[in-house]
């Protein structure tokens, strides 16, 4: 009932940010075709403008824009304009969409263990070292890693393709730049929620009663470990799945991740709505999704 | 009245004019029976060898970003035109060595220069935009908190809703709406030196301007739960109203956190700077932040030759930065937050 309840408030939530960043792409001065080749005569440009209603006021051209969502059209990118913004999301999302669920399971494969181990090895050398570069990682940009695992993966040892994304070969060096800094912070969340269940009474109780301990870490603790890192998942999947622009960029890699940054510097007002309603969506509809794998993980949890 | 010397406990806080010794030696015979929170944290901070290591760091990059410049000006000569982080020169993409420590990049400045000149840009406005985030989230998470209600709801909402908003988006906008704004002025037009400056302040407010939701949220918690706490609610009894609690009972409770969470996002900021440089909507090209001269290196990448410390150093020395910072916050929250531990 209350997931249901939480379903239907997405939709005024949807509506409101729809309207925010109509009205703030709107309020940037400048227009979507000032950067076109040739400048227009004042003729044409107020012709395009009519074509796209860029004349009328803001809150009429919103309620076009909303009328158009209704009936499920997202609008013509006024950058691209041979593409429906449809489009546009359709061709990039699948790319990115691989390219975030690649570096994600990059940051949970090496991130969940890490994190484990580190707390299991709490205050030994292992742990120094372990929480010492999830900390690193954490601080590495990706336009710090990427261009530098290109320089030596790529061009020094020539082992992987420098860009593109087309065979398997070309889909390891990108998740793991993107991923790299995810993985770091999965660590030290997972390590962190370790040794704060280690600490909890149910652990001390299993403890008395004799249980082995890698048997009392990996069943008991763990599962109450984990939930830092569950609720983390949620927005850190929605960054992962739109796609990443400095990644996207260096590797020319065709995801939207691109579109984001560059629709929002061409004032491509209905490519940023668009991009912004799908960010939303995921945004809602994961931490939806991750408030419910809460409540069969820990079944202390419930909503109302 | 007839005589105050007898009986000073009484009259104390009437007729004691502040600053005089009297007050002091009261504090300083509580002084051994019990500790202040504040010595306390300060004696687990300084325990924390990676804050330390990193506080020491910071120290030490920030002497060498005020020196650097004026030893150059002491040497003088051709040792100060090699290394003037604008000066150009033949020797373009000498690898690092004995001359130019960290190399010299397409124009043949020295790399090393100006990593410790785009340092300013970076760390000030990793500084600047923190606290800008810091005024902003303070304010609105203690007025949701304090005033709590219908007001709490409708502030907390909105922080929910920039939440769901893509972060790039709203920056960009925020960055080019500010820029075009003042492009438009007659007065600063007149100037670049204006222009680039104005630009960096720019970025203070957009970056705050962005970074404060999670701060608020940080606050309006503590507010919170600090309101109904027995010595708040003995404070109103006792007739304090909602100046003097906020004054004396909420903020010093809420100081700690707040700083701790502060030390936290500067290197966010300074990270977020450094990405709007790399996209070239920050700092303009005769200035240089880190930012930049990472975009400047990747610019540089081609399949023939490897120009890998145009990348390397600049890119190195922000980590480095950021990890310090990252150290140095961690350290305050462990040293605050004795529950956590």
């Amino acid at each position: 009932m209350y997931f249901v309840k939480r379903l239907i408030f997405a939709v005024p939530l949807l509506l409101v940010i729809s309207a925010l960043a109509f009205a703030l792409v709107h309020l940037a001065p400048g227009g979507p075709f000032d950067r076109e080749r040739a400048p227009a005569s004042p003729e044409i440009e107020r012709a395009i403008k009519a074509k796209y209603h860029l004349d009328e006021p803001v809150w009429k051209q919103y309620l076009q824009y909303l009328n158009g969502l209704a009936h499920g059209d997202f609008g013509v990118s006024l950058k691209y304009r041979n593409h429906t913004v449809t489009d546009i999301i359709a061709q990039g999302l699948p790319v990115s969409m691989l390219l975030g669920t690649l570096a994600f399971g990059f940051a949970m494969g090496v991130g969940l263990p890490v994190g484990f181990f580190t707390a299991a090895r709490h205050g030994r050398w292992e742990d120094y070292t372990g929480s010492f570069f999830s900390m690193l990682v954490v601080c590495v940009p990706g336009f710090v890693i990427a261009p530098l695992l290109i320089l030596f993966f790529s061009i020094k040892w020539k082992l992987l393709p420098v860009g593109l994304w087309e065979t398997p070969w070309h889909m390891i060096l990108p998740p793991i730049a993107l991923g790299l800094f995810f993985a770091g912070k999965i660590a030290r969340l997972m390590r962190e929620g370790m040794l704060t269940a280690m600490q909890s009474e149910f652990v001390t109780a299993a403890r008395a009663k004799g249980l082995g301990e890698s048997r009392l870490l990996l069943k008991h603790a763990f599962r109450l470990a984990v939930l830092p890192v569950v609720s983390y998942s949620g927005p850190m999947l929605a960054d992962l799945l739109t796609g990443s622009f400095v990644i996207e960029n260096i590797f020319q890699i065709p995801g939207i991740g691109v579109f984001l940054v560059n629709s929002s510097l061409n004032r491509d007002y209905t490519l940023v709505v668009g991009l912004s309603l799908l960010y939303a969506a995921l945004l809602i509809g994961l931490n939806l999704v991750v408030d419910f794998a809460y409540t069969l993980l820990d079944p202390r949890v419930k909503y109302e | 009245m007839n005589n105050p010397v007898e009986n000073p406990e009484s009259g104390a806080d009437g007729d004691l004019t502040p600053g005089q010794p009297a007050s002091g030696s009261r504090l300083s015979i509580l002084e051994p029976r019990q500790t202040s929170p504040g010595r306390r944290a300060w004696e687990r901070f300084r325990r924390n060898r990676p804050a330390i290591l990193g506080a020491w760091y910071l120290v030490f990059l920030l002497l060498a970003i005020g020196a650097w410049p004026v030893f150059l000006k002491i040497m003088g000569g051709t040792f100060a035109q090699m290394h003037d982080p604008d000066q150009l020169s033949d020797t373009a993409f000498a690898p690092p060595g004995a001359q130019y420590w960290f190399g010299t990049d397409v124009h043949g400045r020295d790399v090393f220069s100006r990593i410790l000149y785009g340092a300013q840009i970076s760390l000030l406005v990793g500084i600047v935009g923190a606290m800008v985030s810091l005024v902003i989230g303070v304010l609105w998470g203690a007025i949701a908190g304090y005033v709590g209600g219908r007001v709490d709801n409708v502030l907390m909402r909105i922080v929910d809703i920039l939440y769901s908003l893509p972060t790039v988006i709203f920056v960009i906008v925020l960055i080019t709406t500010f820029g075009e704004m003042l492009k438009q002025s007659h007065f600063i037009a007149s100037s670049p030196a204006l222009q680039s400056g104005l630009r960096v302040v720019l970025l203070f407010f957009g970056l705050g301007a962005v970074s404060w939701l999670t701060m608020a949220r940080i606050v309006r918690g503590q507010v919170l739960s600090l309101r109904t706490r027995a010595f708040v609610e003995a404070s109103r009894a006792l007739g304090g109203g909602p100046v003097r609690i906020l004054a004396r009972h909420i903020i010093p409770n809420v100081f700690g956190v707040v700083i701790t969470y502060l030390a936290l996002t500067v290197p966010a900021i300074v990270l977020y700077e450094s990405f709007l440089s790399y996209l070239g909507l920050g700092v303009q090209p005769p200035m240089a932040s880190w930012g930049t001269l990472i975009a400047e290196g990747v610019g540089q990448i081609n399949p023939i030759r490897i120009y890998w410390w145009l990348i390397a150093f600049p890119g190195g020395v922000l980590v480095t930065t950021l990890l310090a910072l990252n150290f140095l916050g961690d350290g305050l929250r462990d040293a605050w937050d004795n529950k956590s531990k």
